[in-house]
């Protein structure tokens, strides 16, 4: 039990992580992937759309994710109040307060804008991507570093630490 | 059935990304700032046993539970892939979070990661309206 509540070294996280790929496969017959499921939530959230992205995306056909996502917060729940021995903190502290909420709002938009402009994320692109040896989802990744290299540059120039 | 697969499937992996703190702010940061190594070893040894897994699937020739060929759908080069890739470094360092630990770390008590998920549906819906805009 005590090794449970410890944190995971990346030995046991990253191949658990990977073999996310065979099991959705093989079990739900799908290609692992995550922000598919915002454009899922917005087409169940617009039924009479005429916004063609959202219109014409069978989302009920698409209803596992929407139900991983689900087991994600599950998941993260289970191992925030029974797997961990103190408190699970995964934000600093100055993003506790409705100026850090913003932050994160902007910071969300571009994860939803971003993951579905490129059509994957980390998961879809990064993992999935990868793991079938296809290029743009190599190109894919090395732009997702990019980006976050380049802003944390911007954010230390502009918001410097104390 | 196979939502039932999901589901549980979902959980193990939300575990995983709170246990792991892949979900967590801090190690975004040590990441892209190139302190420590635990996010690219993870990633490394995530993809490196992905890579089997399909090899095998494919050398076997498995069936999905369904008994239906594993297909896995292209994602072809477009501009998206370059542009929306930047644009999603830039929100998943600010937010220190890719969309599976938005969703981690709302799960896990982060109550403040429901605006990064808001963000994140209205960034999807901006998306889908400025896309026939949007060079591909």
């Amino acid at each position: 039990m005590e090794t449970l509540t410890q944190p995971w070294p990346w030995y046991v996280a990253g191949p658990l992580i990977g073999l996310t790929v065979p099991a959705l496969l093989l079990l739900v017959g799908k290609p692992f992937g995550i922000s598919s499921s915002f454009r899922h939530l917005a087409s169940m959230c617009s039924p009479k759309t005429r916004v063609a992205y959202l219109r014409d995306n069978d989302w009920r056909g698409e209803l596992w994710s929407l139900v991983f996502v689900l087991g994600v917060i599950i998941g993260a729940f289970f191992a925030a109040h029974y797997l961990s021995n103190s408190a699970v903190h995964l934000l600093p502290d100055h993003y506790r307060q409705w100026s850090g909420g913003l932050r994160l709002f902007i910071g969300g938009l571009f994860v939803g804008f971003g993951t579905r402009y490129a059509d994957g994320c980390t998961s879809g692109h990064s993992i999935m991507g990868l793991s079938n040896l296809k290029w743009p989802s190599l190109l894919a990744t090395a732009c997702f570093f990019i980006g976050g290299m380049v802003s944390i540059f911007v954010l230390d120039a502009l918001f410097p630490m104390p | 059935m196979n939502l039932v697969f999901a589901l549980l499937m979902g959980t193990i992996f939300g575990t995983v990304l709170v246990k792991s703190e892949v979900a967590s702010w801090f190690r975004i940061q040590k990441m892209f700032r190139f302190e420590e190594a635990h996010m690219f070893l993870i990633i490394g040894s995530a993809v490196a046993v992905g890579v089997l897994s399909i090899v095998l699937i494919k050398k076997l020739g498995l069936r999905t539970l369904a008994g239906e060929e594993v297909t896995i759908r292209d994602k072809p080069y477009q501009k998206g892939v370059v542009i929306g890739g930047i644009i999603f470094g830039a929100g998943w360092v600010i937010t220190g979070a890719c969309p599976g630990p938005i969703y981690a770390q709302i799960g896990s008590g982060e109550y403040w990661a429901l605006c990064s998920f808001i963000g994140a549906f209205c960034g999807a819906y901006l998306y889908a309206l400025l896309r026939p805009r949007l060079p591909h």
